[in-house]
């Protein structure tokens, strides 16, 4: 990965994460952001109302010229989840990944949704690749894009009732009987 | 006059011989690969394995001109009316094979995308194991077939592909721990 | 426990106004119809083209609007091989984690347990032995081999070259069961697990691989014979399905057709990972972004996973194939009949799995469509919370409704299978 974070020298006590640029560039135009590093990679936690906006910065001024993936992960039933200082955990984490061709650096963006109201800007206008990651987020998590030009069901059938990534909709799993088993697995 | 109105005496039974003959050695898959097993299944026909020399390199895109589904892959519940609907284009005398562990029972993915076992769907005559199933054991199951064709009933196809004839009620599904979302409507 | 959530008749209607076109259905657009020879003919017609269809590579539903012969409008309907891979990848372990995502674009297996096992290292902050890391690089390059023979065959078959099919697969038979030998198994191989690899390289598989170098060598020139300067190749596919460079980065589009367009974007070189900054290889990318060039590069590529495989056959370190680490990898068979702990050790990884540290990560790798991405989000238990593959396909097949635009239906065909699709990766 190459950013321009540096190895801790072997030995010290480590020192603060050194602030990677374009993250230190989305904290200072949208205070109240979060910067994390997650495993020698830069996230920054955003509120849910600069979504939009964050995208559009990251496109027109800090030259992220591809949006790569565009997903939602569901905290209902973690056993543990890490504590970031500052970031309040929600239900929903939108998970935008990001890639910049001519400054070869990749940035995570990440806004938190609460389980009630899954509801967030669109980015299709900034980035034409979100536009079938939105609809299956949509499809897998129930989570509503404001703004997505055709917010239908990408991978199940049209009239599938439920969001089937979500925790509390069942995995469907038919119990499997085999001949003279006490009991179906 | 079909086949159906003819006397089936010493007479005619070598006319039902080269009947069942001919269609051993001139069954035309239809294409009908979906995932992975699909990979396996033009591997079969290719060079190495060639089904040519069965008669069966000629995959029909029709369904009307084809006499073999190769149920290739698993079927998820979008696909499944597709399914179905070809099988019913498809104009007898005709076999499926079920090929892989996905489509035999619905393999490693007992989930709810996908459809348990294509039998739930259409009736199957050999089901193939493999996940997925080299072309050796595809060309067993083939071979299967074919001997089924030759030394089966003229008109009736063999009492085997009727499933499994289990009805199991679903005992798992929302976790107890959790409740799921209901959607009330507001009236505001 | 969670709120219900409440919809007004204002937010239902709002919702169905953006959803009234379903996925299923195709809006006309409204064109200016050329009026051809009949005066009757100022309607366009809409054609369902799949999902069983001789040339959808796979599942893969089109519907089209036409004018007569030309594309107005193209849709790719996609979910028929929806297997919900996300949902039990969050059902099994660490350990049996590769077993399901090696069937997700199954073409090229081993990329997709790759890209799966670096996020799992990632998260463990775990480093691999040289060895392993060498022999995963191999692995992919000759699945990167594999994958685009057999785009030529499909892609030959496709636009008429129906002997290409033929062709295509003889040489892949022979990367096949090279990988047999390895791995054991031809294709879905659950080979490179998080923590190294299942198993050393066989005795005399540097003799085996030069073989097979050789013999593909044979095969690509054979085909850049038949195919490259073919007339009729070349009418169907120059300036056939052409896209820029910023349309396609903009639809996140990324791989061979990233390169064709004139880009010469590839992970391994720009963002290296495994071994690739240690070995010598050039990145193959066209010019025009049409399906001429897709196949070109393809084409080329297979003769660049030769050098690397040639590179990995010299410079193959010698070591661990798996990390040390008795908490992620499982001893020897050999030892469990001596050791109790070794027993243990064994029930507890194949029955449990190992444990990982709450945390999220994304990595991602260059397979053959393009880049393929990881995001895997843990929370100190042994399976997953989220498992979430980038697949390349889907973005690759989003360009489809910008491509086919313009062309003519039967230049459709060759646009999707120069888009190689794989709908595994896309509906997972």
């Amino acid at each position: 990965m190459a950013t321009d974070t540096d190895e801790a020298a072997a030995g010290e006590p480590p020192a603060a994460p050194p602030a990677d640029e374009v993250a230190a560039a989305i904290l200072e135009r949208f205070p109240g952001s979060v910067i994390h590093e997650s495993h020698r990679q830069p996230v920054v936690y955003v509120d849910r109302s600069a979504w939009h906006d964050v995208a559009a910065f990251l496109r027109d001024e800090q030259r992220f010229t591809q949006c790569l993936d565009l997903t939602v992960v569901d905290h209902l039933i973690d056993a543990e989840r890490a504590v970031i200082p500052g970031v309040d955990p929600q239900r929903f984490e939108v998970v935008a990944n990001f890639l910049s061709h001519p400054r070869n650096r990749r940035i995570r963006v990440i806004c938190e949704l609460p389980g009630d109201d899954p509801t967030l800007a669109s980015i299709v206008d900034v980035y034409t690749a979100m536009n079938f990651p939105e609809r299956e987020a949509f499809d897998m998590f129930g989570v509503v894009f404001e703004g997505h030009p055709e917010l239908t069901r990408l991978l199940m059938p049209d009239d599938w009732v439920g969001h089937p990534l979500r925790k509390d909709d069942a995995p469907g799993r038919i119990p499997v009987e085999f001949k003279e088993d006490p009991a179906p697995r | 006059m079909g086949l159906e109105q003819m006397p089936h005496n010493f007479l005619t039974a070598r006319l039902e011989d080269l009947v069942q003959w001919a269609r051993q050695r001139s069954v035309f898959p239809a294409t009908f690969g979906l995932a992975c097993c699909a990979m396996e299944m033009m591997a079969t026909g290719a060079a190495h394995y060639d089904l040519a020399r069965y008669g069966m390199e000629v995959w029909r895109a029709s369904p009307r001109q084809a006499d073999l589904m190769i149920v290739a892959g698993r079927v998820s519940q979008k696909m499944a009316p597709v399914l179905r609907q070809v099988y019913d284009q498809m104009v007898d005398p005709k076999w499926v094979i079920s090929m892989g562990v996905c489509a035999s029972t619905g393999g490693m993915f007992n989930n709810y995308a996908l459809v348990q076992g294509v039998d739930q769907i259409v009736p199957v005559d050999v089901y193939v194991p493999g996940c997925p199933p080299g072309p050796e054991t595809l060309f067993h199951g083939i071979l299967t077939l074919h001997h089924q064709i030759r030394t089966g009933d003229l008109l009736r196809r063999r009492v085997s592909g009727t499933g499994a004839g289990v009805h199991v009620e679903q005992r798992d599904g929302t976790p107890s721990h959790v409740q799921p979302i209901p959607i009330r409507r507001k009236s505001a | 426990m969670s709120e219900p959530i409440d919809v007004t008749p204002a937010e239902e209607a709002r919702l169905e106004a953006q959803t009234d076109e379903g996925s299923q259905q195709l809006r006309r657009a409204h064109h200016e119809v050329v009026t051809g020879l009949w005066p009757e003919d100022d309607e366009t017609m809409v054609i369902n083209m799949g999902p069983q269809h001789p040339s959808t590579h796979g599942v893969l539903r089109v519907m089209l609007e036409l004018d007569g012969e030309t594309v107005l409008q193209a849709k790719p309907v996609i979910g028929y091989l929806h297997t919900g891979m996300e949902k039990t990848g969050e059902e099994l372990t660490y350990v049996q984690g590769p077993t399901n995502v090696t069937r997700m674009d199954y073409l090229s297996p081993l990329a997709n347990e790759l890209v799966f096992s670096l996020a799992v290292e990632r998260l463990l902050d775990l480093d691999i032995p040289p060895r392993a890391t060498w022999i995963r690089m191999l692995l992919v390059e000759l699945n990167r081999m594999s994958s685009h023979l057999l785009f030529q065959a499909t892609n030959g078959m496709d636009v008429g070259a129906v002997s290409m099919m033929v062709y295509g697969w003889r040489e892949r038979e022979v990367t096949l069961r090279f990988l047999e030998k390895i791995t054991g198994l031809r294709m879905n191989h659950n080979f490179i697990r998080p923590g190294g690899v299942a198993a050393d390289l066989p005795e005399g598989w540097q003799h085996d691989a030069e073989e097979l170098c050789q013999t593909v060598e044979r095969g690509v020139r054979e085909y850049s014979d038949l195919l490259s300067e073919n007339p009729i190749f070349l009418e169907r596919l120059m300036g056939v399905g052409s896209i820029s460079t910023e349309d396609a980065i903009a639809l996140g589009v990324t791989g061979p057709i990233l390169r064709a367009t004139g880009f010469p974007w590839d992970l391994r070189k720009a963002q290296p990972y495994l071994a690739y900054d240690q070995v010598d290889f050039d990145v193959v990318y066209g010019h025009n972004g049409d399906c001429y060039d897709r196949f070109r590069i393809r084409l080329d590529e297979i003769l660049e996973s030769i050098k690397i495989v040639r590179q990995c056959i010299d410079a193959m370190p010698l070591g661990d194939f798996r990390v040390q680490d008795r908490k992620v990898t499982p001893p020897p068979r050999a030892r469990i009949d001596e050791s109790m702990e070794a027993l243990i050790h064994h029930f507890k990884l194949f029955t449990e799995g190992f444990r990982v540290p709450p945390g999220e990560t994304y990595v991602s790798v260059e397979s053959p469509r393009g880049e393929i991405g990881c995001y895997l989000v843990s929370d100190g238990t042994s399976k997953p919370v989220r498992l979430h593959i980038r697949g390349p396909s889907l973005y690759n097949l989003q360009s489809l409704g910008t491509i086919a635009v313009g062309g003519m239906v039967s230049d459709a065909v060759a646009i999707i299978s120069s888009l190689d699709p794989i709908m595994g990766e896309t509906d997972r």
